[in-house]
């Protein structure tokens, strides 16, 4: 049983399974995400592979601050990677909302949304920056064996009254 | 021998599961890695399809209700169990039996897993799935006239259906060509590109697998490596020499396995996807010419013979 339990904590290590989600992001951190998959840095060698479907996910790979809007997918995407599961957070938007800080139109930063394991920081991070996170996330996912964290608690997010009206003209 | 002891015995250990598991890991592994290396990268560490297994069974899987559910469990088991039945079936070994008719059987069982991924995808409900599910369709409906042509065109060429028989019977010039025909089809099959529409990710996803994870999605991945152990397997068995020593034949059957994973994997890593009507049109105009020719000539021979 514990040869069982070290062998599945080693092959969780070494096979983390990505899936990308976009919360809004400038496309910046994407491109450096997908830059780290190809010949130069070749993400493959650690395992990884970009899934088309966050069922079959390991680690949540989120870029972008956390729109209003894209909170909600964020919620249903981390409920549908079944456990165990990890969530990595490529670059300083998700990390502190950057430069649209105090922005109406932001639910982020993306811990008041899902719990994060790991933060990337950069604008853009670097591919190399971003591999260092994944295989941190995936020996963070290694020792978790099974326990998922707790569920996402945002008080912020829970009280805030609806801040972003329906028409635009409630703006002015 | 008790007929029934040998039939589990090449079910379950050579060529069957003891043999065909490990065997799918590393085909699956030499893909990943000659892919890997036609792009200019290092690729997956050697144990890589063993970490990904063992790590999709260490897994949650999604909470499933009623006949659907119970039905999404079972399509995998059902592709796993028959492309393993299928992979059993392979006349590796020259004194292995076999009886009339079992080529038949053969290609029913490398069909059946993909029949079941069809009905998975429609089964899970997901706009994925079933777009990649009516695509599987469609390439089975072009890939399987022209593979069944070939398969016939052989056995009728060689006056039999049972597959040791054909296995042991010398090459004919004609075989070759129905060789090539089945060649032609194995990236349909096995949903490699220029025909990897089911599994198109950039596009559907993971087509009709979207909805699976954890153990359900390991069967399929099992089923995925048995598939390519059986139908490069079968193509291996038509194209090898008669060889009366045991351990030889079974030498030869695994290296030109491994020759027919090497050559799809370069064609797919130096291939972009196709159309789905293309494809069609590829298999229907093209290949079926050869597939028409083959078995049009053996029949011809056979009348004259």
């Amino acid at each position: 049983m514990k040869l069982w339990k070290r062998l599945m904590c080693t092959c969780r290590r070494r096979s983390p399974w990505l899936f990308h989600m976009n919360s809004g992001s400038c496309n910046g951190c994407d491109i450096e995400l997908i830059a780290s998959l190809t010949p130069r840095y070749d993400a493959e060698q650690l395992g990884a592979r970009l899934e088309g479907s966050p069922r079959h996910a390991d680690i949540l790979c989120i870029t972008g601050p956390v729109t209003h809007n894209a909170a909600r997918a964020v919620k249903t995407v981390y409920d549908q990677v079944l456990g165990p599961k990890a969530v990595v957070a490529i670059g300083s938007c998700p990390a502190s909302t950057n430069v649209f800080i105090d922005s109406r139109t932001l639910d982020g930063p993306l811990s008041r949304v899902v719990p994060v394991d790991v933060f990337v920081p950069g604008c853009p991070p670097s591919p190399s920056a971003i591999l260092q996170g994944v295989a941190k996330a995936a020996s963070i996912l290694a020792e978790r064996a099974g326990k998922d964290p707790a569920p996402a608690t945002a008080p912020e997010l829970a009280t805030q009254p609806d801040a972003t009206p329906a028409t635009g003209e409630a703006h002015l | 021998m008790n007929p029934l002891i040998t039939a589990l015995a090449r079910l379950l250990i050579f060529p069957g599961l003891l043999f065909a598991v490990p065997a799918a890991w590393f085909f699956m592994w030499v893909e990943r890695k000659a892919v890997a290396r036609m792009q200019g990268r290092i690729g997956p560490p050697f144990m890589q399809p063993f970490y990904d297994f063992i790590k999709l069974l260490g897994k949650q899987t999604p909470p499933r209700s009623g006949a659907s559910g119970l039905l999404m469990r079972a399509w995998p088991l059902i592709a796993v169990a028959s492309a393993a039945g299928a992979v059993g079936l392979l006349p590796v070994l020259p004194t292995s039996g076999g009886f009339e008719g079992d080529l038949i059987l053969l290609l029913a069982l490398l069909e059946l897993p993909s029949m079941c991924i069809i009905a998975a995808g429609f089964n899970s409900r997901s706009i994925f799935g079933e777009i990649g599910s009516a695509r599987e369709a469609v390439l089975s409906v072009a890939y399987n006239i022209v593979f069944l042509l070939a398969i016939v065109s052989i056995a009728a060429s060689q006056h039999t259906f049972r597959l040791e028989a054909l296995a042991q019977l010398p090459a004919s010039p004609l075989r070759w060509l129905g060789v090539l025909a089945l060649l032609v089809c194995l990236p349909a099959k096995l949903h490699l590109n220029p025909f990897s529409l089911p599994n198109a990710e950039q596009e559907i996803y993971s087509g009709p697998l979207t909805e699976y994870a954890g153990p359900e999605l390991a069967m399929w991945e099992l089923s995925h490596g048995l598939e390519w152990v059986a139908a490069t397997g079968l193509v291996a068995t038509l194209a090898a020499p008669y060889l009366a020593v045991w351990w030889l034949a079974a030498l030869v059957f695994v290296a030109l396995s491994f020759a027919i994973v090497l050559l799809l994997s370069v064609v797919a890593a130096a291939t972009a996807r196709i159309q789905i009507d293309t494809t069609v049109r590829f298999y229907w105009q093209c290949t079926l010419i050869f597939a028409v020719l083959a078995i049009s000539s053996a029949l011809f021979m056979r009348l004259r013979s």
